[in-house]
This record gives structure tokens, C-alpha cells and sequence, in this order.
């Protein structure tokens, strides 16, 4: 197995290295408990009338079952999550991939997105919109949390709950992240289906890179090809 | 029904794209038609057949079902930890007081059977000194507390409740309980039993309650004696109480048994 010819200074890495692989698919378990069950949960007493979810679609037959696997996944979602965090911020790479986020640049890459004329050609860089919604989902994913812990300990934590002003209204924050996270998930699976050398890449790590700056970027399948 | 979850193609990585060079013009039939077929429709399906593989069966496959409550009872210990002894729950206004309380029991409303006040006695079994039984009359005469607090169901709703009646902590000293014992146990008249852990029975804000509003409470709301704590959920609450035992051997309960959570600390 020959390394390609590189500057040998340069730290060399797969766009996705194994740990943030890792973390990626165990967040995506640890979601689809946590929402799944989620939805059971809000079903035993619905904040819109016209919302019900579907037997079909809830994790657990019975209302204990939800909270058992809500209460098992939050240790799975926030430990993971943290780890992730913590991994992002120590080797730099929110701040290689997702900083800046130019406002101006979000908006014409929105543009772009909607004529279908965005390129995705070179997986190792963000747009601004791919910046822009994962940094949110990343603050949407701090917000479940924290409003997770002042519904599940309001008395505990009451000076926590205190901010959100009423416990329906912590339910409330707690259901709106949810949705925000499922929105992102339709989008985020969607354009990984439509380009599947992403979905590749978070699988089999994608083409390896100089310190998260793009070695002379050729297409993906041909770096595969030369592992 | 019938669900088809097509992972494979989902994983197959498609011929190798076109040129970088090529014009996104030439790509937009073809990202429209992807659209469509793998739509978002489509992917919630699939999502939903997952929920429903994972839901409807295995939590009540026995060796899920015991991974999931040895989950539920570490949520327990830390959950022990998190308590804070000294910590009040927010309280309100009388203006705030709903009236009546809200009902909840593992039957309907209709099918509460009262109690009689004149004939009830309260019993005190396990680690007490003076195990003579209680009547309501000397219960009702005890030192009152009032608070009005939030009572919080597992189901999500909640409201806003005024109770009052003698403070457990000091009735237990009055009867000789052992407060180094672990857990508080309560049989209830309609055959309903709940337990406390002791740092709970010794809260501030853990009564036994006598009256709703400044009034005796009525018979579905647990007359002549119920428990009110404000750290706990509304099922740990237990109504129509009929016999109080202090011990440190744990028993599951009527709800914990079914797999709820026991603690239930709020």
C-alpha cells in the first residue's frame, strides 16, 4: 500500500476519520430511539389536537415502553454527543469545516440549491448551507437536551425549568427541537441519497486529506479505487 | 400492509458521476428524477417500518425488557444523587389553584369507590415504634400544611394544586418511625400500592394530605388521606391510603411492575 505523494509535512487523514464515523452512526441509533420513542411519549397527551402519531411509526407498544427506551437512549444521545463535541473542538475540525459562515454566501448557495445547480462534486468542503445546518442542528441537539433535563427534573433543576417559564412550555421547546431535527434529517438523508459517495464517505471514511484541506481533489471513486 | 426497505440500493453507489466540469444544467433532470423516487415520502416509510420492527415487539422481549429496566434502575440511583434534601419545588398563588384537581388513577372516575371516613383507620406496619392504628378524626387534628405546587404526570400534563394536611416527616417522628430506614411503603384502598425512597418521605414538601382548596378532599381525589409530594410524579402520589409501612426491604409497585420508572423524581 503506497500513501499518495504529498507533502510529507502534512498531516494526513480520511476526510471522515474512524472516531467521528463512529460517533456519526451511533448518534444516528441513539436518535431514532430518542424520537421514535419521543413521539410515544408525546401521544399519551398531545400539545396539538390535530397531531397524533401513528402507532405505526412510535417506539414502544406501551407508554412505559417509550419512556424506557427515551430514558436509555438520552444516556446514549448525550454521552455520544458530548463526545462528539469534545472531539470536534480538540482537533479542530468545527473549525476547519464549518467556520466561517459567511450569511451572504448561505443565501446564494440556497440560491443555487433550489435552481438544482449546486455543485457537490468536492466532498471535502461545506457550502455555507451545509455550515450553516450543522452548526443549527448542533445548537438544536444542546437545546433538546437541556430542555430534556428540566422536564425530566423540574423541581431538581428548577432554577433551569424557571427560564423556560412553564412546564408546558419546556414540553413545548422540547417538541419544537424535535422537529427542527427531523426536518434536518429529511433534508440531510435526502442529499446523502442523492449523492451516494457521501453516504460512502461517512461509511468507509472518503478520500484521505491534508489536515482537512483537500489533496489536489480528484473525484472520489478514483481515491477509493487506490487504497 | 406491505413494506419494502430497499437498503441496498440505498448503499450501492451509483456509476461514477459525470465530469466535474459538466454543467449543472446536465445534472437537473436527473436530480429531479432522484428526487422523486427516493422522495422524502418515501424515506419516512422506511423510517416508520424501522419504528415499527422495533417497537411493537422487542421491548417485551424478555431479554430487552430486563436490559431496559436495569437502565431504569441505574436511572434510579442517579436520580437518588440528583436529590437535593433542601431544595424547595416552586410554589403559587391560591389565584392559580385549579379547582378541581385534575383525576388520574389506573381507572376511570366513574368507578372510584369511596371510602368511609367514619370506619377507616390508618395502619402503621414495619419499623415504627407506636403501630397504633390512626382514625381520621385524629389525623384530621393533626398540625396542618399547606402547599401549592405542581403536580407533573408522566403523560406530560400538569396543573397547579393546593393541599394541605400533617407534613409526613413529622408525623413519622410523632409514630417513632425509623428515618435511617430505606423506603416508605403505602397501601391504598383500591388495592393501589406506592413507595417512597426515605430522603422524599423526609422533604419539606411531602405531606399527607387531608384537604383540596381549604376543603376535605373528595372521595376521587383520595379521601380521607392521600400523599402529596412535590418531588415526585403524580402516580407516586398515592390516594386512599390505608396503611403506611416503614422498611428497607424495596418492593416493586403497582406501576413500577408494569415497567415504569420507580423513582419518578421530578
Amino acid at each position: 500500500m503506497s500513501l499518495p505523494a504529498v507533502t510529507s509535512t502534512a498531516h494526513q487523514a480520511r476526510l471522515h476519520p474512524l472516531p467521528l464515523r463512529i460517533m456519526h452512526w451511533i448518534n444516528a441509533v441513539a436518535i431514532f430511539i430518542m424520537i421514535g420513542s419521543g413521539w410515544k411519549i408525546y401521544n399519551d397527551d398531545v400539545i396539538f389536537g390535530f397531531l397524533h402519531f401513528p402507532d405505526w411509526i412510535v417506539i414502544g407498544k406501551w407508554a412505559q415502553y417509550g419512556l424506557q427506551w427515551h430514558f436509555f437512549g438520552m444516556w446514549i444521545f448525550v454521552l455520544n454527543g458530548l463526545a462528539y463535541l469534545a472531539y470536534g473542538i480538540a482537533t479542530g475540525r468545527f473549525r476547519r469545516k464549518l467556520f466561517p459562515v459567511a450569511i451572504p454566501e448561505v443565501l446564494a448557495t440556497v440560491g443555487d440549491a433550489l435552481r438544482l445547480r449546486l455543485r457537490h462534486d468536492d466532498l471535502t468542503h461545506y457550502n455555507a448551507v451545509q455550515k450553516a445546518m450543522y452548526l443549527g442542528v448542533m445548537l438544536v441537539g444542546i437545546v433538546i437536551v437541556i430542555s430534556g433535563l428540566a422536564l425530566w427534573k423540574p423541581v431538581q433543576f428548577s432554577e433551569l425549568a424557571g427560564l423556560f417559564g412553564s412546564f408546558q412550555t419546556i414540553r413545548l421547546v422540547h417538541f419544537l427541537c424535535m422537529s427542527a431535527i427531523v426536518a434536518f434529517i429529511l433534508v440531510h438523508v435526502t442529499l446523502a441519497l442523492l449523492v451516494p459517495r457521501s453516504l460512502v464517505a461517512m461509511l468507509a471514511g472518503g478520500p484521505v486529506v491534508d489536515d482537512g484541506m483537500p489533496r489536489s481533489a480528484p473525484a472520489a471513486p478514483e481515491i477509493e479505487a487506490t487504497q | 400492509m406491505t413494506i419494502r426497505i430497499r437498503i441496498p440500493a440505498i448503499l450501492r453507489p451509483r456509476e461514477p458521476s459525470a465530469p466535474s466540469e459538466s454543467s449543472a444544467l446536465g445534472k437537473k433532470p436527473r436530480a429531479l428524477d432522484d428526487l422523486n423516487r427516493r422522495g422524502l415520502l418515501r424515506g419516512a416509510a422506511g423510517l416508520g417500518a424501522l419504528g415499527m420492527l422495533t417497537g411493537c415487539d422487542v421491548s417485551e422481549e424478555p431479554p430487552v425488557q430486563s436490559f431496559l429496566r436495569t437502565v431504569s434502575a441505574w436511572n434510579d440511583a442517579v436520580q437518588e444523587t440528583l436529590f437535593r434534601p433542601h431544595h424547595l419545588a416552586p410554589t403559587f398563588a391560591p389565584s392559580q389553584v385549579v379547582k378541581p384537581p385534575r383525576f388520574n388513577a389506573y381507572y376511570d372516575i366513574e368507578d372510584v369507590k369511596p371510602v368511609d371516613g367514619a370506619t377507616w383507620t390508618l395502619e402503621l406496619l414495619g419499623r415504627i415504634d407506636n403501630k397504633q392504628p390512626w382514625t381520621a378524626q385524629q389525623i384530621y387534628q393533626l398540625p396542618e400544611q399547606n402547599l401549592i405546587i405542581r403536580h407533573i404526570c408522566v403523560e406530560g400534563w400538569d396543573y397547579i394544586g393546593q393541599w394541605s394536611g400533617p407534613n409526613l416527616r413529622d408525623f413519622l417522628n410523632r409514630v417513632g418511625a425509623d428515618p435511617t430506614a430505606k423506603y416508605v411503603y403505602f397501601i391504598c384502598a383500591d388495592d393501589y400500592t406506592e413507595s417512597i425512597d426515605m430522603a422524599c418521605a423526609l422533604h419539606p414538601q411531602t405531606i399527607l394530605a387531608t384537604k383540596y382548596a381549604g376543603d376535605t378532599i373528595t372521595d376521587p381525589f383520595g379521601y380521607p388521606l392521600r400523599l402529596r409530594t412535590s418531588t415526585k410524579l403524580g402516580y407516586k402520589n398515592a390516594k386512599w391510603i390505608k396503611a403506611i409501612e416503614v422498611t428497607n426491604e424495596f418492593r416493586e409497585t403497582f406501576w413500577s411492575k408494569q415497567g415504569f420508572n420507580w423513582f419518578a423524581g421530578i
